[in-house]
């Protein structure tokens, strides 16, 4: 089967809204109603998030998620528990984003191989080094046709670009700032730095992430790329919600129309 | 000066690739590569340029106070039956080996036109000693210390205050030292043009544990000197270190790692015993895995979360260990032993009332095995003494009278 994210960027190349949210959060059991909330309103793309103790390229509002997903008691084995037949009910693809660390002690392979049967299509590891991937695990992942992303910068070099774009699959994720997620920078400066990658001729899609955060941002972000995804505002509009679907509704509501 | 040796014969030092044996590496997420690929690529000509040496050799000189003596400990020596030196880093100024490590690395980044220094700190020794010399360069300083740590050392954040640093209380996560080190390394992320992270121990993304740990073999190159002096060889039998991270024993280390003939301990904080529950002993409790970039020894939950551990001394409490240590336990090249809260406590009275020196907890649990070693009568034992008690005195005085 040609895998999920392929088959989305085959059928739509602009304005592919990915959302990120945090697994397990707000509460533990809520992993599944947000996704399929995120899916009814109109999400092309949910990036999942495996909460860790130590991550290094969050900021404080996503790590407060994670932090507060592991005191509901989350887990690698919990999430796989939880997406066990979740593709019964949901068809857009799925990432999942975290740190190494809890991947090599799951297994790569278990990992890749697990992510697999339950339907994930994609995993972002923003620690795992270019180098290891290729050597280590890429077979891995080729094997499991489970596709991984990485990450570019403003800072990256053309080469860099070029050779992270050959190795990631599926899409390249750009941050759109040297940020941590969640800081608000002024993205008129990327500018030059988003036309950059518009004229690198990239094999993969795009999508701008970090400091996209309404509509504006968004639309900015879409006029030079495929896409773009949203974390951290995504993250404060269901923290406190009574009513997740509702919550979804009225975000996604604010960025398409 | 030997900072800039070449170790690439060596067994037990860092490859080109950035590893010990399976240890090391950099994993950092893309924000960071371009700011560790610089020093990656930059560190080694600088720190082998002359007048990079010259500058680094008279400050440690005429403002550390270097060389540190070597103190043959007569008293200490009988108690022991073995013939025991101290190497007195303690006398450093800001009373610590930390300041060996902040002087280089300041001088690094003025080589890499940073203008703006940001560390993080534990107990607040690495954080006064970055304090210190951001002063000495007029240069801006930001250290981050985790919000429980700022009330337990409040006089060290004093310190750095009047120095003229800026203390960023870190109030994420469990908010004590690892902690403060994801926010420094967030805010490296945040700040990757003008900004140099002085890391205060041999942990961390390549090129810090072989950075650090090159900038701390000063102790070992002037121990071989004072001891050829004080006993016609320059090898001891023995070299002890406490370690956390393992910063002050690397630099006690490092010049002996391919002397098969010296044994090298190291001393983890056992806390209230390793199986307590209230440990940070590494090597015993860790498993492999990634902690701030490098994959070393951790400990961890089943889940693969960073746990918290613990130990008396805030110098200690680290819940990994640096790429080269976890090599050396793996390898057996040194021996790894724990001495608890209540031992390194009790060292710290007994060489205190034997030799008239209050060491730091930290160095105390260093001392705090030399009961555990079968000595020979005439075997030299060098004991790295770390730095000095005075930051300990509320502990030492809480447990004085129980």
């Amino acid at each position: 089967m040609q895998n999920r994210i392929d088959q989305l960027f085959a059928a739509k190349q602009h304005g592919v809204l990915n959302i990120y949210c945090t697994a397990g959060f707000p509460e533990l059991n809520d992993t599944l109603p947000v996704m399929t909330a995120l899916q009814q309103h109109g999400a092309d793309l949910i990036e999942l998030g495996m909460p860790f103790s130590d991550p290094l390229a969050d900021g404080p509002v996503i790590q407060d998620s994670g932090t507060r997903a592991l005191k509901n008691g989350m887990s690698l084995h919990k999430l796989f528990e939880q997406l066990d037949g979740f593709r019964d009910r949901i068809h857009v693809p799925v990432i999942l984003m975290g740190y190494l660390n809890p991947v090599l002690l799951y297994g790569v392979e278990a990992f890749v191989k697990k992510c697999a049967e339950v339907g994930v299509d994609g995993i972002i590891l923003p620690d795992l080094p270019m180098a290891e991937y290729e050597a280590d695990y890429k077979a891995v992942f080729e094997k499991y046709n489970v596709h991984l992303i990485f990450l570019v910068t403003p800072e990256t070099t053309e080469a860099r670009i070029h050779k992270l774009d050959s190795l990631s699959k599926g899409f390249l994720y750009a941050v759109s700032s040297s940020s941590t997620t969640g800081k608000d920078k002024d993205m008129s400066h990327q500018q030059a730095y988003f036309e950059r990658l518009q004229q690198l001729k990239l094999q993969n899609p795009v999508l701008i992430g970090f400091g996209i955060k309404d509509k504006a941002t968004f639309d900015t972000a879409c006029r030079y790329t495929n896409g773009a995804i949203i974390g951290t505002a995504f993250i404060k509009a269901i923290e406190q919600s009574k009513d997740i679907d509702s919550s979804v509704r009225t975000f996604i509501g604010a960025i398409k129309n | 000066m030997d900072i800039a040796i070449d170790t690439s014969k060596s067994r037990y030092q860092v490859d080109k690739n950035g590893y010990y044996g399976r240890f090391g590496g950099a994993y950092v997420p893309e924000m960071l590569f371009p700011n560790v690929d610089e020093l990656q690529r930059k560190y080694m000509e600088v720190l082998s340029d002359p007048s990079f040496q010259q500058e680094f050799e008279s400050l440690l000189r005429d403002y550390v106070g270097r060389p540190s003596p070597l103190y043959f400990a007569k008293r200490l020596s009988e108690k022991y039956k073995a013939k025991i030196y101290l190497k007195r880093e303690d006398l450093n100024h800001t009373g610590a080996h930390k300041i060996n490590n902040t002087i280089g690395q300041i001088l690094l980044a003025k080589r890499l036109g940073k203008s703006r220094i940001i560390a993080e700190t534990g107990a607040g020794q690495h954080g006064v000693a970055t304090a210190t010399v951001c002063a000495l360069m007029g240069m801006e300083c930001v250290v981050y210390m985790g919000s429980i740590d700022i009330e337990r050392q409040a006089p060290n954040v004093s310190r750095m205050k009047m120095l003229g640093a800026t203390v960023v209380a870190a109030t994420s996560g469990s908010q004590t030292l690892k902690d403060a080190t994801n926010e420094a390394i967030r805010d490296w992320i945040n700040n990757p043009v003008d900004t140099h992270y002085i890391l205060g121990t041999a942990a961390g993304p390549h090129p810090y544990p072989d950075m650090v740990a090159r900038l701390q073999s000063v102790i070992s190159e002037e121990i071989r000197k004072q001891l050829l002096e004080k006993t016609g060889s320059e090898l001891p039998d023995y070299v002890v270190a406490c370690i956390g991270g393992g910063s002050n024993a690397a630099g006690a280390f490092f010049h002996y790692l391919d002397e098969d003939a010296v044994k090298l301990v190291a001393v983890e904080a056992g806390g209230k015993g390793v199986h307590s529950g209230h440990s940070a002993a590494t090597t015993q409790l860790g498993k492999i895995g990634i902690i701030h970039a490098a994959k070393t020894l951790l400990m961890q939950t089943e889940d693969g979360q960073i746990t918290e551990p613990y130990s008396i001394s805030a110098g200690l409490d680290y819940p990994g260990i640096g790429p080269m240590h976890a090599h050396l336990y793996e390898t057996g090249r040194a021996m790894f032993l724990d001495a608890t809260d209540e031992e390194a406590l009790a060292a710290g009275y007994e060489l205190s009332k034997l030799e008239g020196i209050i060491p730091a907890m930290e160095s105390a649990h260093a001392l705090a095995k030399l009961k555990d070693i079968p000595f020979n009568a005439d075997d030299v034992v060098v004991v790295c003494l770390s730095g000095r008690g005075d930051k300990d005195l509320n502990t030492y005085i809480r447990h004085m009278n129980k």
